[in-house]
């Protein structure tokens, strides 16, 4: 799930130079929509942050799952929706919100069949991650709130960079992938100040890292991001491998949910939050020995 | 002592009663031909007395119960030869050969001063020693007759069946074959072979057994049972009766008057 | 030179070439690793990382890759043999298919977490069942294509299964490792599956490793080889147990890897002047050396891509399998 999500946000990158281009027609709507469906986990997220009361009409089903969203349980007050044309068409909204990169051909026949939809590219950074915040706050004429989202956000990071922590840390994910420069996670782990040690390895955006180059790198922290599903799968038995087993006792291992770091919203702040705490303890417990 | 007795063997394939209630013994020293038309139950009896195939009745062989016996103890007391010559790799003639010997062999011993005596003996009798370091998918189809004859002779048991061994040969083969298995025969093994060639059958066997829809009609010296009556009415040909060569002559000629009218009829 | 020496010789050749594969693979691997630092870190050395990516990445793989690719190599040649068709092989048959469903359901059920030995007795008994659907289809005597036709219809019914299951979990990753089950991969497996799956690919190996005088006489045919005191129930018996217990293993903890039981049994054929017996241990080493050489590759052509090792057993043993077809056209009867 993450590196998919991932790689699409990388991705999505070049997208975004092209929706650059037409920012500027959408911000000239001018009344504010009244019946808005969002069919990406990432667009729900900011929409329910940023939308009035009732202006909101429907979120995916993925805006429920508490693994992979953070309002799970707010997205519960709206309706599910599963991104499929003839379901948004009987919704009658007058704004469709979507991903640049999922649900491509749903979003060419809702245009076609008249309805008004914004796409939004996923984010690769903060700077990626403050523009969609304020584009979604002009689309929805919620400008004010969105400032205070930005507000919220530009403060967390000051913080942030207030009290750097030091150290190199590795991301190992389900199927022994990382992410590397180019994705939202990296720069969660740069803005901590924490050196991620994928970029030493040639690897840019999702890439596998095999077990034994996490070993030979030996960072300092290691994060696992993957979520763990009940139901089991190959994917997670790298994190049963012996070796790993072995070689996370040496150094600190800490989980990140991947919800925080999916999509770009001042919660995503909790991710470096966690890892900066992390990484203290590591250090505290290191002085002690 | 018999070689192999069987009693009241009654075998059904698919339902239809194939075999029933065949008795039967076999000696040393006798070369039996099997004869019978088509679809009379001879590669059926032979299965039968190998235990291929599930049949009523008993069969003792060399005086012992075949159900008392091994798999292996019965290889050393019958050799047999199938109607099919499959060889299904290409090997060596002379590896082929050797396979006669598995039932002599240990399951982990290498062959003995024996066992390349009989081969080199199987080999040197069907005239194959020059090319038994060829393939025996390569050889003609006489020639694999011939390979797979000397497999069974180098399995050294004292009775042989073989079921239709000289189909396909040409007439020189033929007749070496039968003179063989009369070889054998007064060597003190016993032969029995299922033959189509009812002169063949006639010259060479010392003892004949016919078959007709799955019981014995007529067992005995091929004078007695050979007569053209019997050939009529079990065959449904004439044929040509005569002495040549100190020997009995029988030669198929025509359809009975009967049958050939019936054909006429059919081809109209 | 006469036939017992060159066969002799060639053993030597391919265990030689074994060796070697098997000390290469043990040196091949995205950490930048000495060759003589990474053997001594096999032998000696405390809990380092070297020694903990030798002992616990390297060693399993390498190992696997040898015991699995012997296996291959071994029940190709028996199944050959036993079939007396030399299109029979675990893949082709369907074998290794049903092996990876029976895999598939005790690790996606939950149940070879709770009870590990599940694993490989699943695909074991999924194996068999495999086995004895094409035999049942084909039948003693079937000819190459009714073999065929048979292994075709039970590899894809096994393979609609094991998608099927795969992409009902719950599991999001699940649906991904479909991949994984048709096309092979040896990628971070543990000395946990060593041990999980080494038992039954040894027994198997027992098995099949006794059916060599058997297989030899059954060049003759089933009634000959009967008459020559070979008993086919027992033959039949180690045959169908032999293979399952080894592919099953194999398929568990390495996914279906195709055409190396195929192949090496017909490259290695004429050097053992076709005799099934000597095929057996020649196939054995020679799979062995195949998928040593095969897992090599796919750490060089793509190294942190996770390339499968069915794909590259299958671009070479693709174009072989049509190499062979083209010969014998007209003789597939």
């Amino acid at each position: 799930m993450t590196q998919r999500r991932v790689l699409r946000r990388w991705l999505g990158a070049a997208c975004a130079a092209a929706l650059a281009v037409c920012a500027p027609a959408l911000a000239r709507a001018e009344t504010a929509p009244a019946r808005v469906v969002s069919m990406n986990l990432c667009t729900d997220q900011l929409a329910m942050l940023i939308a009035d009361k009732d202006q909101l009409h429907s979120v995916s089903y993925l805006a429920a799952d508490p693994g992979a969203s953070v309002l799970a349980a707010r997205a519960r007050a709206y309706v599910a929706n599963h991104g499929l044309a003839e379901e948004i068409f009987l919704m009658r909204p007058d704004l469709v919100i979507a991903g640049t990169y999922t649900t491509r051909t749903t979003v060419a026949l809702l245009r076609r069949l008249g309805f008004r939809v914004e796409e939004f590219a996923p984010e690769t950074g903060f700077d990626d991650v403050r523009q969609n915040i304020a584009r979604m706050g002009a689309i929805l004429n919620r400008q004010e709130r969105a400032a205070m989202l930005l507000a919220d956000l530009n403060a967390g990071l000051a913080a942030l960079a207030a009290s750097p922590a030091q150290g190199s840390v590795a991301v190992y994910s389900s199927n022994s992938y990382t992410v590397g420069p180019g994705s939202l996670a990296d720069a969660v782990i740069a803005e901590t100040g924490l050196d991620n040690i994928a970029a030493s390895l040639g690897i840019f955006g999702a890439g596998r890292l095999p077990l034994e180059s996490l070993i030979a790198a030996d960072p300092d922290l290691i994060v696992t991001g993957a979520r763990r599903f009940d139901s089991p799968a190959l994917a997670q038995e790298n994190f049963r491998h012996p070796a790993f087993r072995a070689f996370a006792h040496q150094v600190a291992e800490v989980e990140i949910p991947d919800k925080y770091w999916l999509c770009g919203a001042p919660f995503t702040l909790i991710a470096a939050r966690i890892l900066k705490q992390a990484m203290d303890d590591r250090q505290r417990a290191t002085r002690n020995e | 002592m018999s070689l192999l007795a069987l009693s009241g063997i009654g075998v059904a394939l698919g339902g239809r009663e194939v075999l029933d209630d065949v008795s039967l013994r076999v000696g040393e020293g006798e070369f039996v031909g099997l004869i019978g038309p088509n679809g009379a139950g001879k590669s059926t009896l032979l299965r039968a007395a190998l235990g291929l195939v599930a049949a009523r009745g008993t069969a003792e062989i060399g005086g012992m119960p075949a159900a008392r016996l091994s798999a292996r103890e019965r290889a050393l007391r019958i050799a047999y030869l199938p109607q099919e010559r499959e060889i299904a790799w290409p090997v060596s003639v002379e590896m082929l050969v050797g396979l006669g010997r598995a039932p002599h062999r240990g399951p982990l011993t290498a062959p003995g001063v024996q066992d390349r005596a009989a081969v080199d003996a199987a080999l040197a009798r069907m005239e194959i020693a020059a090319f038994r370091h060829r393939q025996a998918t390569a050889l003609s189809g006489g020639e694999k007759a011939r390979v797979l004859i000397a497999r069974a002779l180098a399995q050294e048991a004292p009775l042989l069946l073989a079921d239709e061994p000289t189909a396909g040969l040409d007439p020189e083969h033929q007749i070496g074959l039968m003179r063989l298995f009369a070889d054998l025969a007064r060597e003190g093994r016993g032969v029995v072979a299922s033959l189509h060639d009812l002169g063949l059958a006639a010259r060479w066997c010392t003892r004949l057994v016919l078959l007709d829809r799955g019981r014995i009609v007529a067992d005995g010296p091929p004078r007695q049972v050979l007569s053209p009556q019997r050939l009529r009415d079990i065959y449904a040909v004439e044929a040509f009766f005569g002495e040549a060569a100190g020997g009995l002559v029988v030669q198929p000629l025509d359809l009975t008057t009967q049958n050939a009218k019936d054909e006429r009829t059919v081809l109209r | 030179m006469s036939e017992v020496a060159r066969y002799r010789l060639l053993l030597a050749l391919l265990g030689g070439a074994t060796t070697v594969l098997f000390v290469l693979s043990l040196t091949v691997g995205p950490a930048a690793i000495g060759f003589g630092d990474s053997l001594a870190a096999l032998v000696s050395g405390d809990g380092g990382a070297i020694v903990l990516i030798m002992r616990e990445i390297r060693l399993p793989r390498a190992l696997l890759g040898l015991t699995i690719g012997a296996t291959l190599g071994l029940s190709g040649a028996a199944l050959q043999g036993y079939l007396r068709n030399p299109l029979a092989e675990p893949g082709l048959i369907g074998v290794s298919a049903s092996a990876s469903l029976g895999a598939v359901l005790a690790i996606y059920t939950g149940l070879s977490a709770a009870f590990p030995l599940a694993l490989p007795l699943s695909a074991l008994a999924a194996a068999v069942v495999g086995v004895l659907v094409v035999q049942a289809l084909a039948g003693m005597h079937g000819g190459t294509l009714t073999v065929i036709l048979a292994g075709v219809a039970v590899s894809s019914f096994a393979g609609a299964m094991t998608s099927l299951a795969l992409n009902l979990s719950p599991n999001p990753f699940a649906a991904l490792e479909i991949l994984f089950w048709m096309l092979g991969s040896l990628t971070d497996r543990s000395m946990d599956h060593v041990w999980l799956a080494g038992p039954f690919i040894l027994l198997g190996w027992a098995m099949l490793a006794m059916l060599a005088r058997p297989l030899d006489t059954l060049t003759l045919g089933g009634d000959a080889a009967t008459s020559l005191g070979v008993d086919m129930r027992r033959v039949r018996f180690l045959a169908v147990f032999g293979t399952a217990a080894c592919v099953g293993a194999a398929t568990a903890v390495a996914g279906a890897i195709g055409f190396v039981g195929l192949v090496v049994p017909h490259l290695l054929r004429p050097l053992v002047g076709a005799r099934p017996s000597r095929l057996l241990p020649a196939s054995a080493l020679g799979g062995a050396c195949v998928l040593l050489a095969a897992d090599i590759l796919v750490r060089l052509i793509a190294p942190g891509r996770d390339l499968k090792l069915g794909v590259l057993t299958a671009i070479v043993g693709a174009p072989f399998f049509l190499w062979l077809i083209w010969r014998s056209r007209g003789r597939l009867t």
